[in-house]
């Protein structure tokens, strides 16, 4: 009976289930359920939140953890617990765009900490929080699996290696 | 038996079963290891580190140091706990779980009993060598149970594993990642388990504890005295704390074959009633004009004897199911000694037609612990949860182990395991036994031939017989009967139904009982047609319903409030209303009590007397008074030995309440368990007609079961109010909404206003009151025809 062998389920009304976010992104979650066995719905929890994340602009609330939640017919707070766990989940609102920035290792020894002290100046933002025009939200993550052409920074899908402040701006410039 | 391997530890060779733990090992021969995170019960997470060992095998060590909890042994193993390597590694892990932690023992209940404090004060350094900034961490409400200090949190994990595989309701989580991990619920709630409390006892350090008694008294001023828990079948082995003359909290007592570690939290707060403002602590009178007035014991128990002699064979005396053996025995002794034969303990039956077949010895069927192994487990009218939380916890864990569980029920029950549960009004519930049977290829005779023949399984219903039948053979069948089936007008064909699906499928039928000690009153003989021994009486006396239906001239009252704890409030109080006297022994006033009443008599309660209770698998459990009783209360089987004597009955000079029971044991000797029907339950005609009418069900709520939980604060704090719960489309077709008012109107028993809830587990047909709670003390009968006007 250990947490990890048997999977927690509250089932769910399955008229209330049927109904939840729109028939695309319910069609899009039921494609990874059906990766794992039939009790282990819940596995499908990170890209169900990332999908209804998406679909919210970027953020989830708890309404919609919850019901990420009942989709999967898993507690509540093993949705909460994964949220706020990983980096790329938003409990909160962004702005139009991400921009996060590494700060493991080696980016950190290539000059990712210049950057970061360089985004707080320039668009004075502290991390976690999102610029005045709403912009973007700044964002410290960790490592990005890209070392190699560290420091490297992630604006929403699209990687930045070898970045220095100035081009960095010139990427932030360009978005809209 | 699997094979045993052998492994040394420290030097010493321990037996082990391959597989085990190191620690498990180390703990059996008594070698101390340093741990936080784990935990017997709970499974492995193996994430304080706190347990690091240095470990070989066949000569060759494991590369780094390895965790006691989660490395399993092998032959031949050596392990070292004390090695200066292992020492190192369990300081470093101390030293890093305080970096976080707050220095604030002087200020924490925990202190004194805290692991933490403990271990560092064999682990720790004098000097902290960390000087930067300690984290802080908001605290979480949890509920008015449970006080919690989240700085404290060594995120050991206990507690979110206790929620995900014992309760099996997870509302605690780790959320946050690293140094901003934080054990919470997230969004603000209570905890609503049924055995939330036990998570205090988990929780190693003062991160969590428990509300009620938080800053009351420090462990070391505290003794300890064994006790038992008072409210539900098992029996629970308790830890009473006592400081002076003050029960401060109650822990539990490990005992494996009954609530293994863990305790309800009905039996862990309990307690807090016993102070409860409306405690009666001396002798009352009723003077003209319905004053009260105190007054001395002698004088007192001299008025009732009087009144008592005067009734003789007119008196009529109920006890609570959760009164002592002891109490039970004397009381009966009184009553037969007087000529009288009316004695009741079964407070919210209604149907007393079964009473000549009645099993000869009630008991649960099999032993508790083996309920967990049963492979098909048929629950008939019990809510399990509310009604024996510990019980369902192996109820669960039978059903997590692939067992069926199934349940027919007058409403859909929330389980925290997968069960099928057939839910209909209380006279679909025959028809879905009988459909059972049916499944079964049995056609039953006298009334069961009529309702078998009436019916047809469902595909279901086929299935689930079938499934019995498989866990029948395997001699791995129960069918249980619960509170809700006692209280049903036709408990004595829902008993033959069960005796005859048991009989079908070679399964065993048990009984749940209603209160601590209704199957004591069997042996006790404080039943109408139970003597002491549970022998049979030749002529029986009245039942409980039989005595208020036909007034005595005298009622004996002991333990119980008339308006919750009967099955007909309205009726009861009529028929206590036209007795020329009535005497209530009890713990409490209330103006229920008062209004019937004429002389009351304080009593002792949990805790303050010696006694003995019988629990669902017929252990006889002693135990002896940890305070004494307020003011002038006295323990009940002292009351009753004065009024023996008053009364000049023979052999009431008892010196202990074991001199009691020493007695009832001897007589006891024969009494064997056996829930076979000692005669026809199948003759009856059934009192529900599948009509239209509209039926209450009143279930009792988890913490409105007796006098004491109904005072437990912090228990109540979240409980049940009375509201009447109707299926949605039975509330529209009459015309009713949520929130809307009605009057309830069971015929003598009316309540002028209770607002209404809608709720999909209610099938249609009936309208759940439930009982023993303020407001349903004015109504009649638990189960029974109710009609709703909308206010
Ligand atoms: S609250 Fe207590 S039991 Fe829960 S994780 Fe923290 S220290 Fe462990
Ligand atoms: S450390 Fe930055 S990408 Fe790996
Ligand atoms: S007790 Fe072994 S890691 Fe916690």
């Amino acid at each position: 009976m250990s947490l990890k062998s048997t999977p927690q389920t509250l089932p769910t009304d399955p008229a209330v289930r049927e109904n939840l976010f729109n028939p695309e992104i319910r069609a899009a979650i039921d494609r990874h359920i059906a990766k794992y066995p039939p009790e282990w719905k819940q596995s499908a929890v990170m890209p169900a939140l990332t999908l209804v994340q998406e679909w919210n602009g970027g953020w989830l609330t708890i309404e919609l953890m919850n019901e990420v939640a009942a989709y999967l017919e898993m507690p509540p707070i093993a949705v909460y617990e994964v949220a706020s766990f990983y980096g790329m989940y938003d409990l909160k609102p962004t702005g139009r765009h991400k921009v996060c920035v590494c700060n493991s290792i080696s980016c950190l020894l290539n000059g990712s900490e210049a950057l970061i002290e360089h985004v707080k100046k320039r668009y004075q933002v502290a991390p976690g929080e999102t610029t005045a025009d709403g912009k973007f939200t700044f964002k410290e993550v960790e490592c990005l699996g890209a070392c190699r052409h560290a420091p490297v920074v992630l604006i929403d899908k699209t990687y930045g290696e070898n970045l220095t402040p100035e081009a960095l701006d010139r990427w932030i410039e360009e978005l809209d | 038996m699997t094979q045993k391997v052998k492994i040394e530890i420290d030097g010493r060779t321990c037996e082990a079963t391959p597989g085990e733990m190191i620690i498990a090992v180390a703990d059996r021969a008594g070698i101390p290891i340093p741990r936080f995170c784990y935990h017997k019960k709970l499974s492995i997470a193996a994430n304080c580190r706190m347990c690091l060992v240095e470990a070989e095998q066949g000569g060759r060590p494991f590369p780094k140091l390895v965790p006691a909890c989660a490395t399993p042994v092998m032959e031949g193993m050596r392990v070292q706990t004390r090695s200066a390597l292992a020492r190192e590694a369990q300081q470093s892990t101390l030293e890093f779980l305080l970096i976080n932690h707050p220095l604030d023992c002087p200020i924490c209940d925990q202190g004194g009993e805290c692991e933490l404090q403990d271990l560092t004060l064999r682990y720790g350094k004098d000097k902290s060598r960390y000087a930067e900034a300690k984290r802080v961490v908001k605290d979480e409400n949890l509920g008015p149970l449970i006080a919690t200090e989240m700085t404290r949190c060594i995120h050991c994990t206990r507690c979110v594993r206790f929620g995900a595989e014992i309760a099996g309701l997870r509302e605690l989580g780790a959320t946050g990642r690293g140094d901003h991990m934080r054990i919470g619920t997230y969004v603000e709630q209570t905890l609503g388990h049924e055995l939330s409390g036990n998570i205090i006892d988990l929780c190693p350090v003062g991160a969590l504890t428990a509300k009620p008694s938080r800053f009351r008294a420090r462990p070391w001023e505290l003794i300890q005295v064994d006790g038992i828990a008072p409210h539900d079948g098992l029996g629970s082995h308790l830890h009473l704390h006592v400081r002076g003359r003050q029960l401060v909290r109650v822990h539990p007592r490990a005992q494996e074959a009954i609530n293994e570690t863990w305790i309800s939290d009905r039996d862990r707060f309990s307690y807090t009633g016993l102070s409860a403002p409306d405690r009666l602590g001396e002798p009352m009178i009723k003077r003209e004009g319905g004053c009260w007035q105190a007054l001395e014991w002698q004088g007192a128990l001299q008025i009732a004897a009087e009144r008592i002699r005067e009734a003789g064979s007119e008196l009529g005396a109920l006890i609570a199911p959760n009164a002592t053996l002891e109490e039970m025995y004397l009381l009966q002794r009184l009553v037969r000694g007087l000529g009288a034969q009316a004695i009741d303990s079964r407070l919210r039956q209604q149907d007393f037609r079964g009473d000549a077949a009645d099993a000869s010895l009630p008991w649960l069927g099999v032993s508790i612990a083996k309920v967990e192994e049963q492979e098909g487990i048929l629950l008939i009218g019990s809510d399990i949860r509310q009604e024996q939380p510990l019980l369902a916890h192996r109820v669960r864990k039978a059903a997590l182990a692939g067992g069926l569980v199934a349940t027919v029920n007058p409403y859909r029950l929330d389980l925290t395991f997968p069960a099928i549960q057939f839910t209909a009004s209380p006279s679909g519930m025959l028809r879905e036994l009988a459909a059972l049977a049916k499944a079964l290829r049995k056609r039953g005779s006298g009334t069961l031939r009529t309702l078998i023949s009436e019916v047809k399984p469902t595909a279901q219903q086929v299935e689930v017989a079938e499934q019995l039948k498989q866990a029948g053979k395997r001699y791995r069948g129960l069918i249980l009967l619960g509170a809700l089936a006692t209280a049903h007008p036709d408990y004595s064909l829902l008993r033959a139904l069960a005796h005859l699906i048991a009989d079908a499928t070679r399964a065993k039928v048990g009984f749940l009982p209603a209160a601590a000690n209704s199957f004591g009153a069997y042996l006790a003989g404080a039943l109408p047609h139970r003597l002491p021994g549970a022998r049979p009486a030749e002529t029986p006396g009245l039942s409980a319903e039989a005595m208020l239906n036909k007034p005595r001239k005298v009622y004996l009252l002991w333990g119980l409030e008339p308006g919750f704890d009967l099955a007909d409030p309205a009726k009861a109080v009529q028929g206590l209303d036209r007795a020329d006297f009535v005497i209530a022994c009890t713990g409490y006033r209330s103006p229920a009590l008062e209004r019937v009443a004429d002389l009351l008599l304080p009593i002792a309660l949990f805790a303050e007397t010696s006694g003995t209770l019988v629990n669902a698998q017929l252990d006889w459990q002693s135990f002896r008074g940890a305070i004494p009783p307020p003011v002038e209360a006295r323990p009940g089987w002292k009351v009753l030995r004065v009024l023996g004597n008053l009364l000049e009955l023979e052999g009431f000079d008892y010196r202990s309440s074991e001199e009691v029971l020493e007695e009832l044991r001897k007589q006891c000797a024969h009494a064997k368990p056996n829930n076979d029907p000692r005669g026809d339950l199948k003759k009856l005609p059934p009192r529900l007609s599948n009509g239209d009418r509209l039926y209450r069900i009143g279930n009792v709520p988890i913490y409105a079961l007796d006098a004491l939980v109904r005072r437990a604060e912090p228990l109540q704090a979240n409980a049940e109010f009375l509201q009447v719960s109707l299926n949605p489309d039975q509330a529209a077709e009459m015309g009713l909404g949520a929130g809307d008012q009605v009057e309830i109107d069971q015929g003598e028993g009316k309540l002028a206003k209770a607002p209404v809830r809608l709720d999909p587990r209610i099938p249609r047909g009936c309208a759940r009151i439930p009982a023993g709670l303020s407001g349903s003390e004015q109504l009649g009968p638990q189960i029974g025809p109710v009609s709703l006007e909308k206010r």
